[in-house]
């Protein structure tokens, strides 16, 4: 039944986008966490989505783009990597954080960003909420067929 | 006159069998919406639905294979009614999802699949008043 199937993609799509949103509240509530060593700054983690494709039995087809026109696509999360952007240096020899020269650390994260990047999981989330109550709906209705 | 289910529900019984096939497709576009090179893909109905009345649209169920060289028959299966969608804005990523229409597209295919489950209720409802014949 292919609409059991709707259940599981829309469930993937939320877990993956409130990944997001965890990996967001995380940088946002690191975003002015000092350091006083580079290696040790905290950088900023933004996760990788992955489309899985899977026949209508459940069966793994590959990754991406399948050639079997049957399958269809759930998203999860490959994996989460930390942003290459350089960290912040500021010189401020007050800090207590402060290197031997004078330089305190402070994450890679990007405010606007993250914030940008919030709003799209929060809308995505939303529009998987929407599908699944939708096929729900759908699912009830046929139950009741002939009634 | 024999009564047949089968010609009774008309071409309904197809109808419902596609709208379902066709929420899971538009379902996976939207939750791989923020998915890196991701293409948008949708159910040709038209094309579908002739080849299902016509009976060479299989169902999800594989043939039986006795031996090795039997094919699975995938491809008599949603082969060649299942397109990649042209996006009008493409994402710099290689994302062809456009999340407002294929929200759109849904909720259509949601109100296709509920009016199929109307007629086809009439349809049983038909059928069942001439059992009863009262």
């Amino acid at each position: 039944m292919p609409l059991m199937n709707v259940f599981d993609i829309a469930g993937s799509g939320m877990n993956a986008q409130s990944l997001r949103l965890n990996t967001t509240a995380s940088n946002m509530a690191n975003a002015d966490a000092a350091s006083s060593s580079i290696n040790q700054t905290y950088r900023s983690r933004q996760p990788v989505f992955q489309a899985v494709m899977e026949d209508a039995a459940g069966q793994y087809r590959g990754v991406g783009r399948s050639t079997d026109p049957n399958a269809i696509a759930k998203v999860r999360v490959l994996g989460v990597v930390e942003s290459k952007a350089p960290v912040r240096s500021i010189h401020d020899p007050s800090h207590p954080l402060a290197d031997a020269k004078g330089f305190v650390h402070y994450p890679n994260v990007n405010a606007v960003e993250e914030m940008a990047n919030m709003i799209s999981a929060s809308r995505s989330y939303q529009s998987n909420v929407e599908v699944f109550n939708a096929s729900k709906q759908m699912m009830l209705r046929t139950l009741t067929l002939g009634q | 006159m024999a009564i047949n289910i089968d010609t009774a529900l008309g071409i309904y019984p197809h109808t419902l069998r596609l709208r379902a096939a066709r929420a899971e497709i538009l379902a996976a576009n939207l939750a791989n919406s923020d998915t890196p090179n991701f293409k948008a893909r949708d159910l040709d109905f038209q094309a579908a639905l002739a080849r299902s009345l016509a009976g060479t649209l299989g169902d999800s169920l594989t043939l039986a294979a006795t031996r090795a060289g039997h094919m699975d028959g995938e491809n008599a299966q949603l082969g060649g009614v299942v397109r990649y969608r042209n996006p009008m804005q493409p994402s710099i990523d290689g994302n062809t999802v456009e999340t407002e229409v294929e929200q759109a597209e849904f909720a259509r295919n949601a109100m296709h699949y509920q009016a199929t489950l109307t007629f086809l209720g009439g349809r049983i409802k038909t059928l069942m008043t001439a059992l009863r014949g009262d």
